[in-house]
């Protein structure tokens, strides 16, 4: 099979997935043209996320990036999201195929994307080094699909 | 639940006429047609009366039936026998289209590398290639045209006839790769004007890794595959005498019953069609005028194609698509593409091929599914929601 038990499970039984009204940061990346883009909501008290949601538009793994992404999020700390690695969704979700891995670089990008978010609505100053411009695949190496 | 197989343009199940007739040439007729004991020559025997049957549901003579592996070798073969035949008298130039299969479309590409220019002729937006622009890329050093009988993606039938006909008045080579409509429609490579025409087995329910390079008598074919003296010495390699007899029991099959399989399957596929139509911001990708029975190809906006296939997997539905993902690059489909689909449209698309093996329970429980997968992907689709709240504009 194309994908681990862990992967088909996520995508086809999503966690988290819908959108948010309230949220205290949005984060969208990717574009159509590649056929990936993944919006993942957060909401945030006391520096904790106590809740995360998303919305994506891909292939099966970026659904199921998405949401093991935001399990992986929720009752963290805002700095601990900020750390999530795309290999560390990739080991969660027990490996992905090695043309799907530019999907785990999405999900660690939205979360990024999110908590910048929520940083510029609140004010908080940062580091912005932290958060690459990951708007379109033709400025971006990082997931190395190019 | 039983499996809905509609991906009959992948591959096709092996017919019981086409099964039956190859399992003896396993384990009992086993003989190489090479040997001169009666074993051998039994073998022999059953190809040669393979290659007459052949020849006839074509319009051809036995001797212009050349077995391969399959459509991919014959496309190859054709295409490389002809450049170097043209080469020779000083002519480097081949015409083709831009949504000619990848066993077309990479053998030219080499060639090109080799000193060879090409010209890719446009499709349009049905998917049809136009014999006026067929005849203002002709050039004095044209040496081949190839052009795809049907298109494998999306169906629809090239104007063969017209250009083999414009072909021969010129003095130019002109291929078919016939893959897709050998066995569904009628061809005929007298009438049609066909030079050279590749077919492949396992798209009219014969075996996989067999196939058929026809060559009109008289041009002098190069050989992909050096060794011994089958195939007139133009193909070495033992013969797959199975797949042989396989191909041919099932394109007898297949052409014995064209017109009624035929009526049946475009009936279903209309069906189909009128039900997916409903689907809203839904498109049919090509023309429906000029097109094979069995294939169907759309587009629904804001999807993308990989996941609707997975989750049409869980419902027990076999499909394909030309999403990115399902094509392992980050473009989608060439064919798509070449009939002017933006990226974001073609990567949810979804081809479902059917044959007249099909039920009208099946085509309505695959409209019910596709409908139901689709809302619920767009109900999670981040392109979907800029869609439906005007942010960015239905292109479909």
């Amino acid at each position: 099979m194309l994908y681990s038990e862990k992967v088909m499970d996520h995508f086809q039984h999503p966690r988290n997935v819908g959108k948010m009204d309230d949220a205290d940061g949005i984060g969208e990346v990717g574009n159509a043209v590649c056929g990936d883009i993944m919006r993942v909501y957060i909401k945030v008290k006391d520096n904790i996320i106590t809740d995360a949601k998303f919305i994506t538009f891909g292939c099966g793994s970026a659904i199921a990036t998405s949401s093991m992404a935001t399990e992986m999020i929720k009752g963290r700390s805002v700095d601990e999201a900020l750390e999530l690695s795309n290999k560390a969704v990739v080991e969660a979700l027990d490996g992905l195929p090695t043309h799907k891995i530019h999907c785990s670089v999405l999900a660690e990008e939205a979360v990024k994307a999110a908590v910048k978010d929520y940083y510029d609505k609140n004010g908080i100053a940062y580091d912005k080094e932290l958060f690459k411009d990951c708007e379109n695949c033709e400025d971006c190496d990082a997931c190395g699909n190019k | 639940m039983k499996l809905i197989y509609a991906d009959n343009a992948a591959t096709t199940r092996v017919s019981k006429t086409a099964l039956d007739a190859m399992l003896p040439y396993f384990s009992e007729e086993y003989g190489n047609p090479s040997s001169l004991y009666t074993l051998g020559q039994k073998a022999a025997e059953a190809m040669a009366n393979a290659r007459k049957i052949v020849a006839e549901c074509i319009g051809a003579e036995e001797r212009e039936i050349y077995f391969t592996s399959g459509g991919s070798e014959a496309d190859n073969q054709a295409i490389v026998t002809a450049a170097l035949l043209g080469k020779r008298k000083g002519k480097m130039h081949l015409i083709s289209t831009t949504f000619e299969h990848h066993a077309v479309l990479h053998t030219l590409q080499r060639l090109e590398k080799e000193g060879f220019e090409v010209t890719y002729l446009d499709v349009h937006k049905d998917g049809v290639v136009r014999l006026e622009d067929v005849e203002k890329a002709i050039r004095p050093d044209t040496a081949l045209v190839t052009i795809m009988y049907a298109n494998n993606e999306i169906g629809t039938i090239q104007p063969i006839r017209e250009i083999g006909a414009l072909c021969r008045s010129k003095g130019i080579l002109f291929h078919t790769d016939a893959v897709q409509a050998i066995g569904h429609i009628p061809v005929n490579v007298k009438d049609d004007n066909i030079d050279m025409l590749s077919l492949s087995a396992h798209k009219f329910h014969g075996p996989k890794g067999t196939g058929v390079l026809y060559c009109k008598r008289g041009i002098m074919l190069t050989n992909i595959i050096e060794g011994g003296a089958q195939e007139r010495g133009k193909r070495g390699g033992t013969e797959n005498v199975p797949g042989i007899v396989g191909t041919a029991a099932a394109l007898k099959e297949s052409c014995d019953h064209m017109e009624e399989n035929a009526i049946r399957t475009i009936a279903l596929r209309d069906r189909l069609a009128a039900g997916l139509s409903k689907i809203p911001h839904s498109v049919i990708n090509g023309s429906m005028e000029h097109h094979v029975p069995g294939t169907l190809n759309m587009c629904f906006e804001g999807i993308e194609g990989e996941s609707l296939l997975l989750l049409l997997d869980a419902k027990h539905i076999a499909a394909s698509s030309g999403s990115a993902c399902t094509s392992g690059s980050l473009d989608p489909s060439h064919v798509l593409l070449a009939i002017g689909l933006p990226h974001e449209v073609a990567h949810g698309s979804l081809r479902l091929s059917i044959t007249e093996e099909n039920t009208e329970e099946e085509i309505d429980y695959i409209i019910k599914s596709v409908t139901e997968v689709v809302e619920y992907l767009r109900s999670m689709s981040p392109v979907w929601d800029e869609l439906e709240k005007g942010t960015i504009k239905h292109v479909i």
